[in-house]
C-alpha cells in the first residue's frame, strides 16, 4: 500500500501539535542545561511533580488499552475488536515512548537511564518497574512492527513476526499487568505520608484496575476521533462492547475504592472540607460515579455520543487519580511536617504539552502513512 | 454480543483471588539486622545548648575529599560566592546541609526541656535504620549500608537520580541537588571518610556537651537506657564526644520523656535521641511507626515471579480454548 492521501499532513492542527512539540522542546532543552531545580517547581518535599503523575503514571495508564484489546483479539478471540487492535496497540507503543521521554527528563541523569538495566535490585519496586518498561516497549514494538513491515513490504520478515505474534501477546500481557500494577507498588513504601484516603496495601491492584478502565476508555476515544478524523468506520458495536466492559470494570472499582475508604480513612475524611477530600471527592465524581449513573442507563451505554462523554470523563478521572497519589496525598504530610508546597512551572506544562502533542502527531503520521486501519 | 459478560467477570474475578491471595513463597524477605560494631550517635536534647557548634564542623569536614559534602569542584558549599565569604544559616537540611539544630518553643519560652512555656533543642540527620527504606528502594544500589559500621552509604557515580529515596525515606532526610544539572542526593553518611581511618563523626569530636555522642550502637542503647532510668535532679557523669573518650561532664539530670527514638522507629535506627519533651513536638512525623519500610514493598514483589507464571500459564491456556472459536459470541 502506499500513503493514505485523503489524510493532509499540514493541517492548522498539525502545526498546531508541531509548534506544541518545539516549545516542549526548548523547554526540555533548557531543563537539560540548567537543571530540574531552573526548569521545575519541585523540591525535597514533593520530588515527584506533574511530569511523573500526569506523564509517567497517567501516560502508562492509557496505554493500558494496549495490553486489553491484543488480549481480547490474541488470547480471547474476540475478532470482533480486531479493526481497532492495531490503534490500541499504536497507542499503547506511543504511551510508553512518552512515558520514557518523560522519565529521561525527570531524572537527575537523563544519561544513566540505562542504569537499572545492569546494575540489578531485585528488592526495589522501582527496579522492577524499569525492567517492565524496558521489556514491554520493546515488546510493544515488536507487536506494532507489521504495520510497518507491510508498508515496508518486506514479507518474511511480516512472516516471522506474525508467527510469533501470539507469543508476544500473551508475554505483552504478562508485563503490562505486572508493570500497571507495580507502578501502584512504587507507593507503598510511603504509609506515613500519604492520606490514607489512597494508601492501602491494595494500591497496586486498584491501579491495575483504573488503568483498565482507563484503556477501555482511551481505545474507545480514540476510535471514535479515529473514524471521524481518519474515516475509519467502526461498527457500532465495538463501543457499546467497551462501554459494557467499561461499566464493569468501573463498577468493581467503586466496590473496592468504597470498602478501603471506609475500612482505612473513614468516609468522614473524604468530607471534611481539606485539599486531599475535595481531591478525593473529584477524581471518584468524574472518573467513577457519574461515568457509572450514564452507563446504567442502557439508552446511553448503546448511543456513541454518550459513551464519548463517559469516556472523557473516565480518562480525566484516572489522570486526577494518578496525580493525587503522586501528589496531594502527601499535601497534608508536606503542608504540616514540611511547610511545603508545589505547584508545576511553566516549564513543566510545555514540556508536558509538548510530549502529548509528539504522540498524538506521530499517531497521524502513522495513520496516513501506514496500515493503521485494516478491517477484520 | 461483543464481550460475554460471564467470560469477563470469570476472568476478571479470578484474576482479582489470585492478586489478594497472601502468596509468600519460601524467600523471606532479607530484613538487615544490626552489624555488631554497627556505630551511630545518641543526641540527648537536655544537654544540647544549641551553639550548632556540630553543624558548622560537620560542613567544614564533609567538605574535604570523601565527605558528603564534597564538590566535584573542590568548592566549598557552605559559603557564598561572594568576596565577603559570607557563611549560610541554614533553616533546613538541604544538599549543601546533613545536620541541623531546631528548636522547639512554646509559650514564654524559657523552661529548657518542657512542653509548657518551654523549648528544646532537636537534632536532624540521618538517622541510618538498620533497614533503611532508601537503600531497599533505590533500583540501581546507590544507597547501601557498609558492612562493618552499618553506616547507610551513597554512591554517586551509580545514582541516576529517580529521587525515589526521597519519598520512601519516613524521616524526610535525603535531599536532592535540583540547582546542579549533574546532581547528587546528599545525606549525612556519618563521616564515613573519618570512620574509615579510625575517626568518628565531627559533629560528636566538635560537640562541646556531649550532647551528640558517638559510638557502638549497643553502647549507645544502653546508655540510653542507663540515662532514661536516672531519677530527675540526681548528677550525673555525662561522657563526652565518643564513648571510651575518658573525657566527660557532670551534669544535672533534666526530667527525661521516657522514651529513646530510634530504638524501635522504623524497625529500630542507628542513631537515637533522648529529650525532655515528646518527639512529636520535635518534628518527627507521629505517623512513622515500627514497621520495617523495607517489607512493605516486599510484601508485593515476592508475588511478582508467582504473578509471571500464572498470567503466562493463565494466557496461553485461554488462547488454546478460544483459538478456535467464531467471532459469534
Amino acid at each position: 500500500m502506499s500513503s493514505d492521501h485523503e489524510i493532509k499532513t499540514w493541517t492548522p492542527h498539525t502545526i498546531g501539535l508541531v509548534l506544541f512539540v518545539i516549545l516542549g522542546g526548548a523547554a526540555a532543552f533548557y531543563r537539560m542545561q540548567q537543571g530540574l531545580g531552573a526548569a521545575t517547581h519541585l523540591n525535597d518535599a514533593y520530588p515527584w511533580g506533574f511530569w511523573l503523575g500526569f506523564d509517567v503514571l497517567g501516560g502508562v495508564a492509557m496505554a493500558g488499552g494496549g495490553f486489553i484489546i491484543a488480549a481480547a483479539v490474541y488470547i480471547f478471540n474476540w475478532k470482533r475488536y480486531r479493526p481497532i487492535g492495531r490503534p490500541a496497540v499504536l497507542t499503547a507503543f506511543l504511551g510508553y515512548l512518552m512515558a520514557i521521554i518523560a522519565l529521561f527528563l525527570d531524572i537527575g541523569h537523563p544519561w544513566r537511564l540505562w542504569h537499572p538495566a545492569i546494575m540489578w535490585q531485585w528488592h526495589s519496586v522501582m527496579w522492577v518497574v524499569a525492567i517492565h518498561v524496558i521489556l514491554y516497549t520493546t515488546t510493544l514494538a515488536i507487536e506494532s512492527s507489521p504495520m510497518l513491515l507491510e508498508r515496508l513490504q518486506w514479507h518474511k520478515a511480516r512472516k516471522a513476526v506474525g508467527g510469533i505474534m501470539v507469543g508476544a501477546v500473551i508475554f505483552g500481557v504478562m508485563l503490562s499487568t505486572l508493570h500497571q500494577s507495580s507502578l501502584g507498588a512504587v507507593f507503598l513504601i510511603a504509609p506515613s505520608k500519604m492520606s490514607p484516603l489512597w494508601f492501602s496495601r491494595f494500591l497496586p491492584y486498584l491501579f491495575l484496575i483504573s488503568a483498565i478502565a482507563m484503556g477501555l476508555a482511551m481505545v474507545s476515544t480514540e476510535a471514535m476521533l479515529s473514524a471521524k478524523a481518519f474515516k475509519h468506520k467502526v461498527d457500532d458495536e465495538v463501543f457499546f462492547g467497551l462501554g459494557r466492559g467499561l461499566l464493569i470494570t468501573l463498577a468493581v472499582y467503586l466496590v473496592f475504592k468504597l470498602y478501603f475508604l471506609v475500612a482505612n480513612a473513614g468516609v468522614g475524611a473524604a468530607f471534611d472540607g481539606s485539599v486531599e477530600g475535595n481531591m478525593y471527592l473529584l477524581e471518584m465524581a468524574v472518573g467513577v460515579i457519574i461515568p457509572l449513573l450514564i452507563l446504567v442507563r442502557k439508552r446511553s451505554r448503546t448511543s456513541v455520543s454518550g459513551l464519548f462523554a463517559v469516556n472523557l470523563l473516565v480518562i480525566t478521572g484516572v489522570l486526577i487519580n494518578r496525580m493525587n497519589v503522586c501528589i496531594f496525598s502527601m499535601q497534608r504530610y508536606n503542608a504540616v511536617q514540611r511547610g511545603a508546597d508545589y505547584f508545576p512551572s511553566g516549564a513543566e506544562f510545555l514540556v508536558t504539552l509538548g510530549i502529548v502533542s509528539f504522540g498524538i502527531f506521530l499517531f497521524k503520521m502513522a495513520a496516513k502513512h501506514l496500515p493503521l486501519f485494516v478491517d477484520a | 454480543m461483543a464481550i460475554n459478560r460471564r467470560d469477563f467477570l470469570k476472568v476478571t474475578a479470578g484474576s482479582g483471588l489470585l492478586l489478594a491471595a497472601d502468596v509468600s513463597p519460601g524467600l523471606a524477605s532479607p530484613p538487615k539486622s544490626l552489624p555488631p560494631e554497627a556505630v551511630g550517635i545518641l543526641y540527648d536534647a537536655t544537654l544540647c545548648i544549641g551553639c550548632k557548634s556540630c553543624m558548622v564542623n560537620c560542613k567544614k569536614y564533609n567538605s574535604m575529599p570523601g565527605g558528603a559534602l564534597r564538590q566535584d569542584n573542590g568548592s566549598i558549599p557552605y559559603e557564598y560566592q561572594s568576596s565577603a565569604r559570607i557563611y549560610d544559616a541554614p533553616t533546613d537540611l538541604s544538599a549543601k546541609t546533613l545536620n541541623i539544630i531546631k528548636v522547639y518553643r512554646s509559650g514564654t519560652g524559657v523552661n529548657k526541656d518542657q512542653v509548657e512555656n518551654g523549648y528544646s533543642f532537636v537534632q536532624q540527620h540521618c538517622l541510618h535504620c538498620v533497614d533503611p527504606a532508601c537503600a531497599s528502594v533505590c533500583p540501581v544500589g546507590a544507597f547501601h549500608k557498609l558492612p562493618g559500621s552499618g553506616i547507610v552509604a551513597y554512591e554517586a557515580d551509580k545514582c541516576i537520580g529517580c529521587r525515589y529515596c526521597e519519598l520512601a525515606c519516613p524521616f524526610g532526610v535525603p535531599r536532592f541537588e535540583w540547582r546542579n544539572a549533574s546532581p547528587k542526593l546528599v545525606k549525612c553518611q556519618l563521616c564515613r571518610h573519618r570512620v574509615a581511618e579510625g575517626g568518628y563523626s565531627a559533629c560528636c569530636e566538635f560537640c562541646p556537651t556531649g550532647a551528640s555522642l558517638f559510638g557502638k550502637v549497643v553502647d549507645l542503647r544502653a546508655e540510653a537506657a542507663r540515662r532514661l532510668a536516672l531519677p530527675a535532679g540526681s548528677s550525673y557523669d555525662y561522657p563526652l564526644n565518643r564513648i571510651g573518650s575518658g573525657r566527660s561532664m557532670p551534669k544535672k539530670v533534666a526530667n527525661y520523656y521516657q522514651h529513646t527514638y530510634g530504638l524501635t522507629e522504623a524497625g529500630g535506627t542507628q542513631c537515637m535521641l533522648l529529650a525532655g519533651v515528646p518527639f512529636d513536638k520535635l518534628g518527627f512525623n507521629p505517623r512513622i511507626t515500627d514497621q520495617r519500610y523495607p517489607d512493605l514493598t516486599w510484601e508485593y514483589i515476592v508475588k511478582v515471579p508467582i504473578l509471571i507464571a500464572a498470567l503466562l500459564a493463565a494466557g496461553t491456556v485461554v488462547q488454546r480454548l478460544t483459538r478456535n472459536k467464531g467471532d459469534d459470541r
